[in-house]
């Protein structure tokens, strides 16, 4: 969904996986813009319906990319910074109690 | 600039705490350290700059063109603030202000997982803006976004939409991020503008003030280059995105005629609004401001709230832009410096003057702006029943007016009471205007007269693990344990 | 719905809108009766949108016997009021009555509950409210996921709880339903009274009715009088976290923990003298945090998306008071605050009684005159 422009600064390439799928971005992208790098547009499904849901605001407020990283749940994607070897998995409805 | 970066390293005290390190919350800190006093610069974005001057020391854009010489300003407040010793922590998250028995305030914050509590003899909240909520059929869609959302990810990460794109809305920033877009590569398939074509007639009387202002050189020249390469079609009236589990396409209705444009990205922008929360869990009054058209921190020519010794700077307190928002962070700064004793009351008047000239002349034609791109009726308070209004509880536009209606409620709490919206982990920052809205429209009040939510903290999410491992006082523990 | 009719008569007004006249009100009208409300607006001290949403039988009724049975007759009786209000609106409640545990987090506490219990029952014969005292171990059996840190718990079966949110939804929409006229912003200055019936004044107009049932919480201390009642109401603060949506592993509501049917985790319940001030203060939830981390490790990584306080509505012996006035017949206040537990009574047994003429034999104990008994010498 999301590319990166031409001409933009390089930048080291971070390993992380999500699903269990290996993916790179760059160093300074936040988890949200590192999947929408990826071509991920679905991070979550709701606790209420179900529906898919993605990033929308960017900025800390609208909760809707909400990730579990490293095995914690509902984390708000945008701001997070990735890290070398970040687990993220899609959050799947309501969190569980002891992790995503 | 001393930068956290983890909790233990924050004091237990500052003169001075800011949240927010946008253009207002920069200002605010690096006048308040140069002043000599201790200031805390509390933000939870990993970068500083605000949302318009997001990721402005790290950009991996590289041609000062794409994001135009405005955002570039962004770096001199960052370079201001350096040479002080302003303590900077940023992924820090402020989740409570109130008082504290000292005459000053205890905030509670959280940065990497774990929570203190730490005390401030002045709150200056410069928390910046939000998009306003922008309600229309299938805005939960995987592909829409706010353009804003779009802004952020080309600035922070040189990332552009990949696909057809379609840009919905009204407002300066709308063609701001069009042109934006465009110059990084994006394909622009349409740009959908919503303005009603009526507000000419609202905002024509605030004409004569937007052509001494400086918004409008740069006004027409933005909306001079997105209009001469961009797909414009305007007098759009509705507005829905289209797909089952992800956006496929959107349905645009003008002159009463509909047609469906396909695409991959949507997004939608119709102004911004003031980011209350944090405002209003800590109590301070707030009132319906009729020209932007939004609920907004009550604040006097100081920027201080109705509680002393929290000031609100910024678009936090009523949308003016960047370099107002500097400006009134500047002066925020002083009158705190003056409530601490740093300054007298004449030094503080003599500091800011030259600061409150360029204030009003930098909201010069804002009220033009406001008038002309206030939102139309049925982009605030979304017709379609089956339009979800709080994406979170997903209640949708038919549950709030049929429960105001059926079942008399008049106001928002007693309506987040029924149905949940505004329950859910972004604390209604996401509904609470357009609930507020449809209960006025169904009562036929004004939304002043509809109120808004009463927020609580912890503004933004905080683990138990956190709050549990905060010091606890025996008048707490007998009050629970008993 | 502003329309705010000057002058108009009805059968009979209820003061108040919350679960306690929302209740009311229900009672009176599927009793075939015209019913008003009389409320205020969206920002009111409000009980009935803090509340813990417990129907609890366990603990209640230490000093009055007869508040111990009226709260186990109402846990039986909820069955039926989650029936008739699914029936009437399609709201599922969400009541259930698993049994309900009080856990502790030191010998002390479980020591002072077990004495608390036998006191309760050497009342009188309450050989039919069942309750256990139980040590960690067994309490581990029953609810696997405590802490090391819970010494013990009681447990009844008799407990259980509702989402009380949906319940006072679900009684002004059967209300609506059943005709009731709902007037929000109306608070009501005045009330007096003559052969007719009574007459309720307000900045809202004024409205004539039979009967009047004051079911205004904190309000009716100021109002009871108006009408020769008596209600010496007082606020009792009480804060409550609410956590994100988490799998469902909560059974079985507890005093101060329970998982919603939404998922949400509620922590209570504190409670304070602190007047009418309803600031939520950091450190309540830090200890109310801190103990529910003990009580259930698991917890510890959600995160709070929701705290709120509210004002209990205490009498001064913490009991109900039911009570209609002798010298302005027709007059009756109910005040209480386990609105949500009672809330079965008051729609079946207690409305259906003052359609009938009058409050039975068997609510005089909770009279307000029992705040007026002098003292033995």
């Amino acid at each position: 969904m999301f590319r990166l422009m031409h001409e933009a600064k390089p930048a080291e390439a971070l390993g992380f996986t999500f699903d269990g799928r290996a993916l790179t971005a760059r160093a300074g992208d936040t988890v949200a813009a590192a999947l929408l790098a990826n071509g991920i547009q679905a991070c979550r499904q709701t606790p209420v319906s179900g529906a898919d849901r993605g990033p929308y605001c960017m900025m800390g407020v609208c909760f809707e990319c909400l990730v579990v990283i490293d095995g914690v749940g509902n984390r708000q994607g945008c701001l997070v910074p990735l890290r070398e070897g970040m687990r993220i998995e899609t959050q799947a409805g309501r969190r569980h109690p002891d992790g995503g | 600039m001393i930068t956290i970066e983890t909790i233990g390293q924050v004091a237990e005290h500052y003169d001075i705490a800011v949240v927010g390190a946008g253009p207002a919350g920069l200002a605010a800190a690096s006048r308040a350290a140069e002043l000599g006093l201790s200031v805390l610069l509390a933000d939870e974005n990993p970068a500083p700059g605000g949302q318009i001057y997001r990721a402005i020391t790290t950009t991996p854009v590289t041609k000062r063109a794409v994001l135009g010489e405005d955002y570039w300003k962004g770096g001199a407040l960052v370079d201001r603030l350096r040479p002080t010793n302003a303590a900077y922590a940023p992924g820090c998250t402020v989740w409570s202000v109130a008082p504290d028995e000292a005459g000053g305030f205890e905030l509670g914050l959280s940065l990497g997982g774990q929570a203190r509590l730490i005390a401030a003899g002045q709150v200056i909240l410069a928390t910046g803006a939000q998009e306003r909520p922008f309600p229309i059929p299938g805005w939960t869609l995987p592909g829409v976004m706010t353009a804003g959302a779009a802004q952020i990810a080309l600035k922070a990460s040189g990332l552009v939409p990949s696909g057809r794109t379609v840009i919905a809305g009204c407002g300066p920033l709308l063609y701001l991020l069009a042109g934006q877009l465009a110059a990084a590569g994006a394909n622009i398939v349409a740009v959908l503008d919503t303005t009603p074509r009526r507000n000419w007639l609202a905002a024509i009387a605030a004409f004569p003030g937007f052509l001494r202002s400086p918004y409008l050189a740069k006004g027409l020249k933005l909306m001079a280059a997105a209009r001469g390469r961009l797909p414009f079609k305007t007098g759009v009236t509705a507005l829905a995105a289209g797909g089952s589990d992800k956006l496929t396409g959107v349905t645009v209705t003008r002159g009463g005629a509909s047609e469906t444009i396909p695409c991959d990205a949507l997004l939608l922008h119709q102004g911004v609004i003031p980011g209350i929360n944090l405002a209003n869990a800590a109590g301070c009054a707030q009132h319906f401001d009729t020209v932007q058209h939004c609920w907004t921190p009550t604040v006097d020519d100081w920027f201080a709230s109705s509680i002393p010794g929290i000031a609100i700077a910024g678009d936090g307190a009523g949308i003016g832009g960047a370099e107002s928002a500097a400006l009134r962070g500047e002066i925020a700064a002083l009158d705190a410096a003056r409530r601490l004793g740093r300054l007298s009351e004449a030094e503080r008047n003599e500091k800011a003057a030259p600061t409150q000239a360029e204030l009003a002349r930098s909201l010069r034609g804002r009220r033009f702006l406001d008038l002309l791109y206030r939102p139309a009726p049925q982009f605030l308070a979304p017709p379609a029943d089956e339009t979800i209004v709080c994406r979170c509880e997903e209640v949708t536009a038919g549950q709030i007016r049929d429960t105001a209606r059926r079942l008399g409620v008049t106001g928002p709490n007693q309506m987040k009471a029924f149905l949940r919206c505004g329950m859910g982990p972004c604390q209604g920052r996401l509904c609470g205007p357009t609930v507020v809205e449809l209960i006025a429209q169904e009562r036929g009040v004004s939304a002043e007269e509809t109120g808004y939510y009463r927020l609580r903290p912890p503004v933004k999410p905080v683990t138990l693990a956190e709050l549990a491992a905060l010091p606890p006082t025996d008048a707490a523990i007998k009050a629970v344990v008993r | 719905m502003t329309v705010q009719n000057g002058n108009s008569e009805t059968d009979i007004v209820v003061v108040g809108g919350g679960v306690v006249g929302g209740a009311m009100a229900l009672g009176l009208a599927r009793g075939g009766a015209r019913v008003t409300v009389l409320d205020e607006g969206d920002v009111a001290f409000r009980a009935s949108r803090g509340n813990f949403a417990l129907v609890w039988v366990q603990s209640k009724g230490l000093g009055m016997p007869d508040y111990a049975m009226w709260s186990r007759r109402s846990a039986e009786q909820w069955h039926a009021l989650a029936r008739v209000l699914h029936e009437d609106t399609g709201i599922d409640v969400a009541h259930s009555q698993p049994g309900g545990f009080m856990l502790c987090l030191s010998e002390a506490e479980l020591e002072q509950r077990r004495q608390t219990m036998q006191r309760l029952h050497n009342q009188m014969s309450l050989s039919d409210f069942p309750y256990e005292i139980l040590d960690h171990d067994e309490t581990k059996r029953r609810l696997p996921d405590i802490g090391k840190d819970v010494v013990g718990s009681v447990y009844s079966p008799l407990d259980g709880h509702v989402n009380s949110l949906k319940l006072f939804r679900a009684l002004r929409d059967a209300s609506a339903r059943r005709g009731v006229d709902y007037r929000p912003n109306c608070t009501v200055d005045s009330i007096t009274s003559d052969a007719g019936g009574f007459r309720l004044k307000g900045a809202f107009g004024e409205i004539a009715a039979g009967k009047v049932v004051l079911a205004a919480g904190l309000g009716n201390a100021r109002l009871a009088p108006m009408v020769g009642l008596d209600a010496p109401v007082k606020p009792s603060k009480g804060q409550i976290i609410v956590t994100e949506k988490t799998d469902a592993f909560l059974h079985n509501p507890m005093v101060t923990i329970r998982q919603t049917d939404e998922g949400g985790i509620m922590i209570g319940d504190s409670q304070e003298d602190r007047g009418f001030d309803t600031v939520v203060g950091q450190p309540i939830l830090s200890v109310m945090a801190e103990r529910a981390v003990r009580m259930f490790p698991r917890l510890a990584g959600l995160n709070v998306v929701r705290s709120w306080s509210a004002l209990r509505v205490m009498s001064p012996d913490g009991f109900p008071i039911y009570d209609q006035s002798l010298s302005h017949p027709g007059a009756f206040v109910v005040t209480c605050h386990s609105g949500v537990t009672l809330a079965a009574n008051h729609v079946l047994t207690l409305a259906p009684a003052i359609l009938a003429g009058g409050l039975p034999d068997t609510l005089d104990a909770f009279s307000a005159r029992r705040f007026h008994v002098p003292a033995h010498a």
